[in-house]
């Protein structure tokens, strides 16, 4: 059952991609890569239900899902799916029907890389997932044919392809280490590294975690290697920042956490996971930074994902039960909203006809149903109640209060309330109106771009007030499994 | 672990081939014409392609014979060729603006050599593999990095920074060679065909830049900060 699922889940997008190339009719390819996320996402719901706290293996051990790579691929699979719809309507908008097919091919493509990526069992391969989905993601921020689009995809494959070869580096002194272990070939898989860590080498073994988390850091956007991230989100068309925000970090990040139950086996002591607060840390400096002083409203969003990739980095840095939960939490919250911010900041860059948050006013009175969906979006960004980021953000500063990080989370509050001030300054510019004579409510949006945001603002406010049980239990046994228990 | 016992021939053969390759990025670092480049990356494949086969031979290890081969293929020749057309295209011969010059920047390639010896000596005196061919290749893999990321940080013209990034991998698979030579086959093709991906979606990202930002070098890429 799992195994047929998980097999439509990758050949859903799969079959989207050739048919997308084969159609050559914008329409065509539309319905196919919508038809195709759809059934991505349809597949990848009932897999948390169905694994049962087992890890299943498939076709020959290269395939493996436990409870945390379900997770994640729901979260890639939602995000897939909204991005799928709301690029029917947004990518209308660009006139661009000749180049559609290639668009979706490419999309329906970063969508498959996504999804399958955190299934991969071999070190190895989950490595070259990760380079896969910076190719195909290349070519759709270069998607506009601008030279904004041109320099922020040369500055992104470059600055990723070059940290993501650092954990390239770290994986093959993993090997090394385990092969002192195992003899000199086997199977390099999450589970027999776990296996073989106790008795590997401490100092080959930090060595390894640090290019590591360097490398995947890269991907994730966490500071300081985050220098393409604000490129590359804010230059590609909306759909593809919020695959790139929602479902591509997440996908980076899942592997700097097995890396970190790997070395949390082997028994390192304080530094894997002080390296991870400090870098969550740094993050939410410099995203503060960045935001407070922020002109342009893409830009404005991407901060904001470096800032919650280090809420998650912290969340998982701290460790045990509430860290751990309120981290996989945080990634199915962020990647929620932030497809709702990055779908809404689209339709006021398409609609204003500019990136600059200055030129953007009276938004309320211009679009008052996606004006308002924004708005809440926007308050739910920033960690306010009700929403679900306000619960996961609160769980991670719990988790964290106890002494040897206590002052990462006064920190890590002093600022989340920065940069809430700095995100509702920019919002109260953009929803102000200065003169009365502008054009009222001239707009018509089409339906598949406002209903997307919909279906990201609904589950986000139901997650904020009810954290169900059985999701609680859940994410308690990933954290059990890991073990990331604070010394 | 092959490393432990080998004869010293071999090991000497392949200290000599890992020196060989850590030579040929110091002649990227002190050169500023793109050709130069392009010759000493084909002659640093060439050289790992060897060092894979007598690894092969030394180790028995078989398998490795098919990745001398497909190295020599694909690292040796089609990436070069790859690299030449897109040298080709552009009307660069050579970095213009430099923030070093080539004789400061090998002394900063030195330092770098002398950091990487000292971890790798940390690491193998905790491994209990001093005096073995272990240390260098070490040494070699980590220094190719970090001399990797020195390119591409001084250099400026795409071409370049595609070297740059090719200098890094080829230093990991010559590493890799030597300390994990018992790893699976299929990651290790793999890899080689990830790198002729990346490199050919390079050459059409390259073809971009000229047509719609009008420049390769990065020095002109400027337009988003902030």
């Amino acid at each position: 059952m799992v195994g047929a699922l998980i097999l439509t889940l990758a050949a859903a997008p799969a079959l989207a991609v050739i048919g997308c190339m084969a159609a050559r009719r914008p329409r065509a390819a539309e319905a196919l890569n919508l038809i195709a996320s759809a059934v991505s996402f349809a597949c990848a719901m009932p897999l948390p239900f169905l694994i049962n706290g087992q890890q299943l293996q498939f076709w020959n051990d290269y395939i493996m899902i436990d409870r945390m790579s379900a997770w994640v691929v729901l979260c890639t699979s939602i995000v897939y799916f909204l991005a799928s719809i709301y690029a029917v309507g947004y990518m209308r908008l660009l006139n661009e029907d000749k180049r559609l097919c290639t668009f979706y091919a490419l999309f329906a493509g970063f969508g498959l890389t996504t999804l399958i990526g955190p299934l991969m069992n071999s070190v190895g391969i989950y490595w070259i997932a990760i380079e896969l989905t910076t190719l195909v993601s290349t070519f759709l921020i270069a998607f506009e044919r601008v030279a904004e689009s041109m320099e922020a995809a040369w500055k992104y494959i470059m600055v990723v392809s070059a940290g993501i070869s650092l954990a390239l580096l770290g994986t093959i002194l993993f090997y090394w280490g385990g092969s002192f272990v195992l003899g000199p070939s086997y199977k390099m898989t999450w589970a027999t590294l776990t296996d073989a860590a106790p008795q590997m080498n401490p100092a080959l073994l930090k060595l390894a975690f640090l290019l590591v988390l360097v490398g995947y850091g890269t991907k994730v956007g966490l500071a300081p290697m985050h220098s393409w991230l604000p490129d590359a989100h804010s230059e590609s068309p909306a759909p593809v920042s919020a695959m790139l925000s929602g479902a591509l970090l997440n996908t980076a990040m899942i592997g700097i956490v097995r890396f970190l139950g790997v070395t949390k086996a082997a028994n390192l002591g304080w530094l894997p996971q002080c390296t991870l607060v400090a870098f969550g840390i740094v993050s939410l400096f410099l995203g503060a930074l960045f935001i407070v002083r922020q002109q342009g409203i893409k830009r404005l969003m991407a901060y904001s994902s470096i800032e919650h990739m280090g809420v998650v980095a912290l969340g998982f840095g701290f460790g045990g039960a509430l860290g751990v939960a309120g981290a996989l939490y945080h990634m199915l919250n962020h990647s929620l909203n932030k497809s709702l911010m990055f779908f809404g900041a689209g339709i006021m860059m398409r609609a204003y006809g500019t990136k600059e948050i200055a030129l953007i006013h009276g938004v309320g009175c211009r679009f008052p149903t996606e004006g308002a969906l924004w708005l809440a979006g926007a308050i739910a960004i920033t960690g306010a109640p009700p929403f679900g980021l306000f619960l996961s953000e609160f769980t991670i500063m719990r988790a964290g209060l106890k002494p040897p990080f206590s002052w990462a989370v006064y920190v890590m509050a002093i600022l989340l309330i920065v940069i809430f001030i700095g995100f509702m300054n920019h919002f109260r510019a953009m929803y102000y109106q200065s003169t009365q004579s502008e054009e009222s409510k001239g707009d018509r949006l089409s339906g598949w771009c406002v209903a997307p945001m919909w279906l990201s603002l609904i589950p986000l406010l139901v997650l904020g007030l009810w954290w169900p049980t059985h999701v609680w239990d859940y994410l308690a046994s990933i954290a059990q499994s890991l073990n990331l228990e604070p010394q | 672990m092959l490393v432990q016992h080998l004869s010293p021939i071999a090991s000497s053969l392949f200290s000599l081939l890992a020196i060989a390759c850590l030579l040929l990025s110091f002649v990227m670092l002190g050169s500023r014409w793109l050709n130069n480049y392009l010759y000493a990356f084909a002659a640093e494949s060439w050289i790992i392609a060897v060092l894979s086969a007598a690894v092969g031979f030394y180790g028995n290890y078989p398998e490795l014979y098919l990745i001398a081969i497909l190295t020599l293929l694909f690292r040796g020749l089609l990436l070069p060729y790859l690299v030449w057309r897109i040298i080709r295209r552009l009307d660069v011969d050579r970095e213009i603006h430099l923030f070093l010059q080539p004789s400061t920047s090998l002394i900063v390639g030195a330092l770098f050599v002398m950091l990487a010896l000292s971890v790798s000596f940390r690491i193998a005196a905790e491994l209990h593999l001093q005096l073995t061919v272990a240390t260098l290749a070490l040494t070699v893999m980590l220094s190719m990095k970090l001399i990797g990321f020195l390119i591409l940080a001084l250099r400026h013209e795409a071409v370049s920074q595609i070297l740059g990034l090719l200098v890094l991998e080829n230093g990991i698979f010559l590493g890799s060679q030597i300390l994990v030579p018992g790893m699976p086959l299929l990651i290790e093709m793999v890899i080689l065909f990830d790198l002729l991906i990346i490199v050919a979606c390079f050459g059409v990202l390259v073809g971009y830049l000229m047509t719609h930002a009008g420049t390769t070098s990065s020095l002109d890429l400027k337009r988003l900060v902030g």
